[in-house]
């Protein structure tokens, strides 16, 4: 099916508009007048202060408008105000829920800038607590999403696996959410005794709770039904839309960051592979994600195998001057695509940045997707984008 | 525990660590102000500057041959940060860069489009000692980055291709008079929301726009706050609360209170 981008209908939209005045005929007879529908800001499939106005004939949805910036905190105008190790607290904040990761694209743009390069193990230790991020991610959101749809068991499961993930961010870096373990030229410190023992039992743990989500939840009538063919995502709409990581791999697009962007960390190093779905429906996002948890997991007993010695942290000056001009670095996030576009004028802080927050593009594509569908549909296609509220609204 | 502790944390890893390349490299100089009790065996590292600007790498060269194919002298200028494509197209030819860029060069993606407001910000605080002196001090002459701009205003986007995994970074300058470049929603519908957070922040319109309105700010909100003028006022009304425990800045004097040491 090929798309027309201006109108966002398909090429086939005059049959289809015939069924929908045959449709618009019986809802005359029935009387059924349009309907405005509020779902948020507070609403428990938002995941924070998300609010959709959605308008609606029947049960369809006719128009959908998301309104946004409930919980904007002007971290781009932040940023012109604090040196280098300050904005490493705030960028924590943009998705909370994969906090370290959003660490490294920010790092990587002013350790470039300023020709600092990480030592191996800072670089390894580095990957490993991005790749625990994205599990804990994705172990809540294959929780989570059956609650959406229903079925209540999986988000307590996904609750408690999550949490010897996080207890082992928190052994390393002292925080379970945001860990500011970042230092421009490497890490705080290097990781605790003992840890790396404890990780390789959580990953056999992860990979039971993966499985024991596809036993539950995959091969789930009921969860099938609810998802398949829901929310479908043409990949030519959803790049033009800024639509990336497992959203855009769902539909299709063999297209990872990690993989094919600009080389960082040290996934040249991993023997790995990139997942896609072809349907592009709610179904094979979840599917996707499912796999890319695994995926991480393998990396990360790899990674561990692979844990050269040495230090964790470069020779940095005491004061962080990052030197004149801009740089692009963006990364593979658990959301998708997190980039900075850094303005450097020498100073200890940067003159502008830009952050490229993953959600905000995920979620700009909700006016077109939403257009048609059932109401409880919207929850299914929400839920299954996955988004965090702070990293729309930054 | 506090940042200054912290940092001396990390600064212990630092001495620990052996980064031969960057020993080799090392110029032991320490900016003024940083003379610090036990932080003077810590070289800066300073990289060279580069008498000349880098040849384009390979790939980079071929986008913009093909861009330059497409769009003629509407280039105004290119560079590139880490073999990173920047170019500078004329106002007018903004859309048509977008549908080369899509049509052409198979980016399908947009990262983002954003604006830059190149002017220095004028001193928080005002001019007087005393004022907060935690923010970051920037040059106060007005320079432009990869490609210069003619103007204060820029506004920069990057497209992406998902199957030729390259990228590059596009910049318009915005004419002062008229205060707009022309919208992207026509060739990536992704640039909708974009363009609203750019003009809302930096008052830069997009001709063409479908519906330019408010996005994150209330209906009601004045001004533009990403522009430089536009003051941070927590920090106008009161210092940063965090003052005393950060370092003295470069360009100032170890004072007594010396960043708590």
């Amino acid at each position: 099916m090929t798309v027309d981008f201006r109108s966002g209908l398909p090429d086939n939209a005059g049959a289809m508009l015939q069924k929908h005045l045959a449709d618009a005929r019986i809802n005359v007879e029935l009387e059924t007048e349009g309907m405005v529908l509020n779902i948020g800001p507070q609403h428990p499939a938002t995941h924070g202060t998300l609010r959709v106005v959605v308008k609606l004939d029947g049960e369809r949805v006719v128009s959908a408008d998301p309104v946004i910036g409930y919980m904007h905190r002007g971290y781009e105008k932040l940023t012109e105000f604090r040196t280098y190790p300050q904005i490493t607290t705030l960028i924590n904040r943009i998705d909370w829920l994969s906090s370290f990761a959003n660490e490294v694209p920010f790092i990587h743009a002013a350790e470039r800038l300023m020709g600092v390069q990480a030592p191996p193990r800072a670089e390894y230790i580095r990957t490993i607590l991005t790749e625990l991020s994205r599990i804990s991610t994705f172990l809540l959101f294959l929780g989570e999403m059956g609650l959406q749809v229903g079925a209540i068991t999986p988000a307590f499961y996904g609750f408690r696996d999550r949490e010897h993930v996080l207890n082992l961010i928190e052994a390393a870096t002292g925080g379970r959410f945001h860990p500011n373990f970042n230092r421009i030229g490497g890490l705080k410190v290097d990781l605790p005794s003992g840890w790396i023992d404890d990780c390789r039992r959580v990953m056999k743990k992860v990979f039971d709770s993966v499985d024991e989500f596809e036993e539950l939840v995959v091969g789930n009538e009921i969860f099938e039904v609810r998802t398949r063919g829901v929310g479908v995502i043409p990949p030519g709409v959803g790049a033009a839309y800024g639509v990336s990581g497992s959203n855009i791999r769902a539909s299709g697009v063999d297209w990872d960051l990690r993989r094919d962007g600009q080389p960082y960390l040290v996934y040249r190093d991993l023997d790995w592979k990139v997942w896609t779905h072809p349907d592009g429906d709610s179904f094979a996002r979840y599917w996707v994600r499912m796999q890319e948890t695994r995926e991480s997991a393998r990396m990360v007993v790899q990674l561990l195998d692979g844990l050269p010695a040495g230090p964790v942290m470069a020779k940095v000056p005491r004061i962080i001057k990052v030197p004149e001009g801009e740089v692009w670095v963006n990364t593979e996030n658990p959301l998708g695509e997190m980039g900075y576009y850094l303005f450097s004028k020498g100073a200890t802080g940067p003159f502008r940045c830009k952050i490229r927050s993953a959600s905000f593009s995920n979620v700009s594509i909700l006016p077109w997707l939403l257009k048609g569908v059932y109401v409880p549909d919207i929850i299914t296609i929400l839920a299954s984008l996955y988004f965090i509220l702070g990293d729309i609204d930054r | 525990m506090t940042d200054a502790g912290d940092s001396r944390e990390a600064e212990a890893q630092a001495e620990a660590g052996d980064s031969r390349e960057a020993e080799a490299k090392a110029e032991t100089e320490l900016p003024p102000g940083a003379g610090s009790p036990e932080g003077d065996e810590i070289p800066i590292v300073e990289p060279e500057p580069d008498p000349e600007p880098e040849p384009l790498p390979e790939e980079a060269a071929k986008l913009l041959a093909q861009l330059e194919k497409e769009l003629k002298d509407s280039i105004i200028e290119s560079g590139h940060t880490f073999g990173d494509l920047v170019v500078r197209v004329a106002p007018e030819a903004w859309r048509k860069a977008a549908e080369v860029a899509r049509d052409k060069l198979e980016c399908d993606y947009l990262s983002f489009v954003s604006g830059i407001d190149w002017m220095p910000a004028p001193k928080v605080g005002g001019d007087d000692a005393g004022g907060d002196t935690s923010s970051p001090v920037q040059p106060t002459e007005i320079t432009f980055g990869i490609a210069g701009s003619d103007g204060r205003f820029q506004v920069f986007a990057r497209v992406q291709s998902t199957a030729r995994h390259h990228g590059f970074t596009l910049k318009v300058d915005v004419d002062e008079d008229t205060f707009s470049v022309p919208s992207w929603v026509p060739v990536y519908p992704g640039a909708d929301w974009h363009e609203r957070e750019t003009w809302e922040m930096f008052g830069i319109g997009f001709d063409g726009h479908p519906g330019m309105r408010h996005l994150y700010l209330p209906f009601e909100f004045e001004g533009h706050p990403l522009r430089k003028d536009y003051p941070l006022l927590s920090r106008e009304i009161k210092p940063w609360p965090g003052l005393v425990d950060v370092e003295p800045m470069p360009g100032e004097e170890a004072s007594e209170e010396g960043g708590g040491e």
